[in-house]
């Protein structure tokens, strides 16, 4: 614990603590999870700094105006919000403790998640019937690279957050399921972080270049 | 149906009887003396019945200080396959002059320096320097594990897939033959469409994610688990580097990860980012992985400093020198190491200034690291110097480690970078800093903490066999290098030209075999010990008359480590303790809090290490298969709420009392 104790040296010295309380379980789980999420957030930054590097390389293929369709991003930005908005309803019902209340807001933060993913894997297709595929040019892997790291990350969101959903089902919302519920919603609104950062400095910048 | 080709692909993937390098009689030999002796140790097992010990006590455990141990015997096993390659290299140089090819060819010796690489760093290094932080952080400050257990035992299984991977790659396929960071475009499909790069790259991924989590898990537990009292300047320094190297590690391998990632996808899917054409950028993999590569050689040679810091404080009998500057010049040696990483590519062409700005930087590490130097000194300045092996590991590494660092400020001007760039010169300074920093640093840990761990000191006489063999050794074998490296060789050769090489070539060759002498010493010295176990055995528990806290327990320490947890008041905490009269309490246990071992982490690092054998053999249906295995192990395990439970109080007494009956008869003779 970091809890500084004061101990003066004059007084008779207590080398140890004889009235132990006991950890509570889960103490680190917050930081720990934190350091995970920066961990994972430098991923991202080397997939960005890939990006810059190379998302200019266009190989004489298709540019960013050529592929990009604002419209569609846009919806699919406001799915991805709007799943982050849902979550927080979520975790509200959690804090007044309403079983209920919170599978609901966690089911249709799963919706959005499921439709982000639906928009992003029909943009994917529509770009690779294009021939606008991965191997294409520089500019394109590393496209794909960091959009569909994204999204695998929200499929994994997904498969945690149904994961999740099942033992609150099953054993309520316990001090263990809340913590997850907790950990969950950082990264799920961590995911909305880099996905407002791919928004801009890819598809934004991307159509302005 | 086995005449189908398509099916048979289908199965097997790129898997064939050609794989098994049989045309290889060195390899053939190596695979025979590993299966023998691998035989021998499961028979062994078998014949004592230890198998279910081992796994109930060792492989499920989710206590740190097991794991720790276990990381030792990693490092330790590693270390040898390491040094056959290291040795088998110093052979073929000395032999390669004129006009004779030497015993190895051009195939074999190429994966024979990467893997050498790969594994020193990985799976020797690596190890060693978790597997002390493991065992000694919780202990130093007065927790009872570390912050994740569970997720502790998963790291360790993790770390050794990777390191079966690399060792299945010597039967079964090829390693890289690529150098150790596997540069493209050579480690692109196109110019090595074999195996070996894949073996590189899954090994390292999985092991990865290993020493990832670890990284997470020794920060929560340091911030988190501080005994009461303990601030941030009363940690130990071996605490303080853990800390800082820990951090470095969080900051630093997702980078790897990250890279090694997108030359997978170059590799498996056909991007284009490190390739030649279509817009790819070979120098980009150069950056990115050297932006990982240089705090890498921070994470391991911090701990180093860290433990060298214990011992000279401990065996001078003295509080150590400038205990806050060494906390600062550890902190500053952290910020820095982010800041220099493209001296390791000078050459790269990135003009005067970019060079300018990374060469000063890499000059001022020196200052702290110098600082560091200085606070060694002074404490053992007048200190009751006793040259047990720990301080003699010390004292070497001193002077060894000095010339590593002048010969690295001398490479981090870039004008000499760019003459000695790639030649033996820059190899004989990392092994000067690798050899001299963390080896010596793990050997003096090993042999400071062995009695902590078992409960009887290291054997003298065997352990200043290995010292001597060690450390003159070295000097043999590395210091003709330099000379080389100023003579213009260039690394990674095989054969050589210029008769007048072979001399120096000759003379490292020897002080690899004085190096060999110094390991099998070393291993003697571990059977010694043990078999003397009862001459050398510590009822104490404190056989340095250490100054941190983890000697204030016994030895080995009790699985919870402390009865009653400890109160605080110095950096020196156990010398504090025993210089105002402290009593161990001898009543009012209660019971204990701590988690169940458990075998999951076994079983997914066994599927992770089957899913990356699938994907690097092209064996889809195994890959995903496994995958979806893990995925299912990994969600199964979270539907286990019950993962602890307590040692009753009658337990805690026992052992309790039994340390109290042992102290008493220590104390009698």
């Amino acid at each position: 614990m970091s809890v500084a104790v004061a101990t003066p040296q004059t007084a008779e010295p207590v080398f140890h603590v004889v009235d132990e309380h006991a950890h509570p379980e889960g103490a680190s789980t917050m930081l720990g999870f934190w350091l995970y999420l920066m961990s994972d957030c430098l991923i991202f930054a080397i997939l960005f700094a890939t990006y810059g590097v190379l998302g200019a390389n266009y190989a004489a293929g298709p540019a960013p105006k050529d592929l990009f369709d604002l419209k569609l991003v846009a919806v699919n930005t406001a799915m991805l919000l709007l799943s982050s908005i849902t979550y927080g309803f979520a975790m509200l019902e959690m804090a007044r403790a309403r079983v209920g209340a919170t599978q609901l807001w966690l089911g249709i933060t799963g919706l959005f998640g499921l439709a982000f993913l639906g928009i992003e894997l029909y943009e994917f297709a529509h770009m690779i019937h294009e021939g606008a595929t991965p191997q294409r040019s520089a500019f394109l892997s590393s496209f794909f690279t960091l959009v569909g790291t994204h999204g695998l990350h929200v499929t994994f969101g997904i498969v945690w957050l149904v994961t999740l959903m099942v033992q609150v089902a099953r054993t309520g919302l316990i001090e263990a399921n809340r913590r997850r519920l907790m950990c969950l919603s950082m990264f799920w609104h961590f995911l909305d972080v880099v996905w407002i950062g791919v928004f801009t400095f890819v598809y934004l910048l991307g159509t302005l270049r | 149906m086995f005449t189908n080709p398509d099916i048979v692909k289908a199965i097997f993937g790129r898997l064939s009887l050609e794989s098994l390098p049989l045309h290889e009689p060195i390899v053939v030999l190596a695979f025979i003396g590993t299966a023998l002796g691998g035989a021998a140790v499961a028979a062994g097992i078998t014949y004592f019945k230890l198998w279910g010990y081992l796994w109930r006590e060792w492989f499920t455990t989710v206590d740190h200080k097991r794991i720790g141990i276990m990381y030792m015997i990693l490092g330790v096993v590693m270390l040898l396959r390491g040094f056959a390659d290291a040795i088998m290299m110093r052979i073929q140089q000395a032999m390669a002059f004129n006009g004779s090819e030497g015993y190895l060819n051009a195939h074999h010796y190429d994966q024979i320096f990467t893997a050498h690489g790969v594994i020193m760093i990985f799976f020797v290094a690596m190890p060693m320097v978790t597997g002390l932080m493991n065992y000694v952080v919780p202990l130093q400050i007065g927790a009872r594990d570390v912050s994740f257990p569970f997720l502790n035992n998963f790291s360790f299984w993790m770390t050794t897939a990777g390191a079966v991977l690399v060792m299945i790659s010597l039967f079964v396929g090829e390693f890289a033959r690529t150098g150790w960071l596997a540069y493209p475009p050579l480690s692109n499909i196109g110019y090595s469409p074999d195996v070996g790069v894949d073996y590189y790259i899954w090994s390292l991924q999985v092991a990865g994610v290993g020493t990832l989590l670890s990284g997470v898990n020794l920060i929560c537990t340091i911030v988190k688990l501080r005994a009461p009292g303990m601030t941030m300047m009363r940690m130990p320094i071996f605490t303080w580097t853990s800390l800082c190297t820990n951090i470095l590690i969080v900051a630093s391998f997702p980078v790897l990860t990250a890279v090694l990632a997108l030359l997978t996808l170059d590799r498996y899917v056909g991007t284009n980012f490190f390739t030649n054409d279509f817009g790819g950028n070979p120098m980009m993999y150069v950056n990115l992985i050297w932006i990982w590569g240089h705090p890498e050689v921070y994470i391991l040679i911090l701990p180093a400093f860290g433990i060298f810091s214990e011992v000279a404080a401990t065996f001078s009998g003295k509080r150590l020198f400038g205990y806050t500057s060494m906390v600062y010049a550890t902190v500053v040696i952290t910020i820095l190491s982010y800041l220099v990483w493209l001296h390791h590519f000078f050459t790269m062409g990135s003009g005067a200034s970019v060079n300018s700005f990374f060469g000063i930087t890499t000059m001022i590490i020196s200052i702290p690291t110098g600082a560091k130097m200085f606070n060694w000194l002074f404490t053992m300045y007048r200190g009751r110097i006793r040259y047990d092996l720990p301080m003699m590991w010390t004292v070497a590494f001193m002077l060894t480690f000095v010339i590593g660092g002048m010969t690295g400020v001398l490479l981090a001007v870039p004008p000499a970078d760019f003459v000695l760039h790639n030649s033996l010169f820059l190899v004989a300074h990392f092994h000067n800093v690798i050899i001299g920093g963390v080896v010596f640093g793990a050997f003096a840990g090993i042999a400071y903490w062995f009695p902590k761990a078992f409960g009887f000191k290291l054997d003298v006489f065997w352990g200043k066999v290995s010292f001597w063999c060690w450390v003159v050794g070295f000097y043999f074998a590395f210091m003709p290098l330099y000379v080389l490296g100023l003579m213009g060789v260039t690394r990674r050769l095989r054969v050589f030209d210029d008769p007048s090489y072979q001399i120096w070539f000759a003379i490292a060759a020897f002080g690899a075999f004085l190096v060999l002498i110094g390991i099998v010493a070393f291993l003697i010295q571990i059977a010694v010990s043990v078999m003397r176990r009862e001459q050398l055995r510590d009822v104490t528990g404190d056989p340095w008359n250490g100054r941190t806290l983890e000697w204030a327990t016994s030895s080995p320490p009790p699985d919870y480590n402390f009865a009653f947890t400890p109160m605080v008041r110095d950096a020196d905490a156990w010398w504090d303790m025993k210089k105002h009269g402290y009593s161990r309490p001898l009543g009012g246990f209660k019971p204990i809090h701590i988690p169940s071992n458990t075998g999951t982490g076994v079983i997914l690092a066994g599927l992770s290490t089957v899913m990356s054998f699938g994907l690097i053999w092209y064996i889809w249906w195994l890959a995903a298969l496994s995958f979806i295995a893990l995925l299912a192990v990994a969600i199964g395990h979270t539907f286990n709420y019950h993962r602890d439970y307590h040692i009753p109080a009658d337990e805690v007494v026992r052992v309790e009392d039994e340390r109290t009956r042992l102290l008493a008869a220590g104390a009698r003779p």
